[in-house]
């Protein structure tokens, strides 16, 4: 079975079709990425994955669960968390405070204990704290837990943004875009990160444009263009397909 | 006199949020409590502490408020509806208008959870709405209550209102005329509130508000239920609210539509907006400012233009003064007197309006 499956998803605004019957299977414990140049609807595919978009037709499997009609929250809970293209973390929260954000569906706080401070509650905290702090460590954070997230440099907010996806115990972590923007250097370390967090356990889903990171990376590939999916398979296979050629990499691969 | 307790209190607060060893703080606000718990062996002036009961149910909605605003970022320009049900339950369940005769401590409760629920109902519309849309929204549900308790007037006396609330008693111990203690009751329901509003801030759900208040879409990708957050948020602000509306009947013996109209809110608004947004200390600060200035000075003003032979009615200036206040912090400290960090970061860098895509 399948960690996650989309069957024939089509997402529409208005008239433009954004996604159009895309089928994707992922297997557990995988390293997936979906290329396609820009506006083929890749982040929409992850956009409807996580509940922001409800698929106009089709349907999302996870964990053997359908998750086409859940609440965003809901998905995360079920364990798919993930990075956005655009960084998004919460601006005026310290990086570690943002990875404690990340904890709460693990966290068991009712609205008494969070009121009250109960002695479970403190326990709670003391663990939730402690455990950012080796997620902030995992990434390469650690010096920079007390800063606010939108005064860390560049490289370290996609880094946050991972520790703040991985505070929830994901099964699942789509990461859309991760090297946009990145040296060479940070490329390499990232290319670790993503091994180190598929050896934790946790499937990975990426979207990115550096080829060269993603024919490293990545075990099957998905090409989308203009919405549809035109080839699937391995690096080596995608890199043959002349769809591939055609639409995405323009000229013959050596 | 009366001054005495209000630049005490601000001075001990401005300085003891500067002071950098945590033990000279907590020894401030120790010493300050114990001031006020003791200060009734010295001042034996009734007025004062009518004065400063007043104030303490201003400092008890304001934290209320706080939990909305400040923290969850839900702009708020209703606050006062709550305030009022709070009022309307003393009123009505401890007075002779349909003969019930409730004891105020367990009023305290009722008043806390309705204020609670109401603050649901009426933040449950509202869910999907920010910033200015929300604003408008709950300005309109503070309008509308007051006018609901007006024309309700079999139940609730109408524009009249309700007169001759009991008086609550301690032990036996009627509470009668005396503010006195009412002032002891604010005193003990401020700890209460600050204790709960620091927890709260400092907890999961707390946590939760500041994300959704930063930026909504990705709370939710960290499994926050963004509806149950928010409605919480306006569920205990608004019971903060309750609690100082019982105080507040209870102490003036009488209910009537006009005393929740939406100069209260705004005033209560204006409090934090002085204050320091979202910071407790701050809060605390711009409540007794306004108060200070709203019955204190004004009346005073109005005491000594008289003495000289003036005609005028400074207290009836209060909104220009507000506003002249409002807008000399915009000025100089648009982050209030006593901001948390956080605030002052934020408005450094006034951030562009978020993207709702992902
Ligand atoms: N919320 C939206 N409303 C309207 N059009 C959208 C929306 N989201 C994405 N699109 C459009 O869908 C297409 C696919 O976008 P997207 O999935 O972001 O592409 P990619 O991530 O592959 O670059 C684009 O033409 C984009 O403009
Ligand atoms: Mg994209």
């Amino acid at each position: 079975m399948p960690l996650l499956e989309l069957d024939a998803v089509t997402k529409t605004f208005g008239t433009l079709v954004a996604a159009n019957g895309v089928s994707l299977r992922i297997d557990s414990g995988a390293i997936v990425a979906m290329i396609g140049p820009n506006g083929a609807g890749k982040s929409t595919i992850f956009n409807a994955i996580t509940g922001i978009y409800a698929p106009t037709a089709g349907r999302i499997v996870f964990d053997g669960k359908r998750i086409d009609r859940e609440p965003t929250y809901r998905i995360a809970a079920a364990g798919i968390a993930r990075t956005f293209q655009n960084i998004r973390l919460f601006s005026f929260m310290s990086a570690l405070d943002n990875v404690m954000v990340g904890e709460h569906a693990r966290l068991r706080a009712r609205l008494w204990d969070s009121l009250l401070h109960t002695p479970a509650q403190r326990a709670e905290e003391r663990e939730t704290r402690e455990r950012a702090r080796e997620l902030l460590a995992f990434v390469g954070l650690e010096r920079l837990s007390e800063r606010y997230a939108r005064n860390l440099p560049y490289g370290s907010q996609r880094h946050l943004e991972i520790a703040r996806a991985l505070a929830s115990s994901p099964k699942l972590l789509l990461l859309d875009e991760p090297a946009a923007g990145m040296n060479p250097r940070e490329k390499h370390d990232l290319v670790a990160l993503i091994r180190a967090i598929r050896d934790r356990g946790v499937t990975v889903l990426l979207i990115e444009h550096d080829m060269g990171l993603v024919m490293e990376l990545a075990e099957r590939i998905t090409v989308l263009d203009h919405g549809e999916r035109i080839a699937e398979g391995t690096p080596a296979e995608v890199r043959r397909d002349p769809h591939v050629i055609e639409a995405y990499l323009g000229a013959p691969a050596p | 006199m009366i001054y005495i307790y209000f630049l005490a209190a601000i001075a001990v607060v401005v300085v003891a949020e500067r002071v950098p060893s945590v033990g000279a703080k907590r020894a401030l606000y120790a010493a300050l409590g114990a001031a006020l718990l003791l200060a009734p062996l010295v001042d034996r002036n009734d007025s004062d502490y009518n004065v400063l009961a007043d104030a303490g149910v201003f400092v008890l909605l304001a934290l209320g408020l706080n939990i909305v605003v400040g923290f969850a970022g839900l702009l708020d320009l209703g606050y006062a509806a709550f305030f009022a049900i709070g009022a309307y339950t003393y009123g009505m369940l401890a007075s002779p208008q349909f003969g019930i005769h409730l004891p105020f401590w367990v009023l305290l409760f009722v008043a806390a959870a309705l204020a609670a629920l109401f603050g649901i109902i009426l933040g449950a519309p509202t869910l999907r709405l920010h910033g200015d849309y929300l604003a408008i929204v709950t300005l309109g549900f503070g309008e509308i209550v007051p006018q609901i308790f007006q024309n309700l007037t079999a139940y609730t006396g109408g524009p009249n209102g309700i007169s001759a609330l009991d008086f609550p008693s301690f032990f036996g111990h009627s509470f009668g005329q005396r503010a006195l203690p009412y002032y002891y009751v604010t005193l003990a329901l401020i700890a209460l509130g600050l204790a709960l509003a620091r927890n709260l801030r400092e907890s999961r759900l707390g946590r939760a508000w500041m994300a959704i208040r930063e930026d909504e879409l990705a709370a939710r990708h960290m499994g926050i239920n963004t509806t149950l957050v928010k409605l919480s948020a306006f569920a205990l602000g608004a019971s903060f609210s309750g609690l100082g509306g019982v105080v507040f009947a209870a102490k003036l013996s009488l209910v009537s539509p006009d005393l929740f109209q939406f100069q209260v809110s705004v005033l209560i608004v204006s409090m934090l907006v002085l204050g320091g947004m979202g910071n407790i200390p701050g809060v605390v600060v711009g409540s007794l400012v306004l108060t200070l200035v709203n019955s204190v000075v004004l009346p005073q003003a109005n005491a000594l233009a008289s003495a000289v032979g003036l005609h005028v009615d400074f207290s009836s200036y209060h909104f220009f003064i507000y506003g002249a206040i409002l807008v000399g912090i915009m000025l100089f400290k648009p982050e209030g007197l006593l901001p948390s960090v956080q605030r002052r970061e934020e408005l450094r860098h006034a951030t562009a309006p978020q993207d709702v895509r992902a």
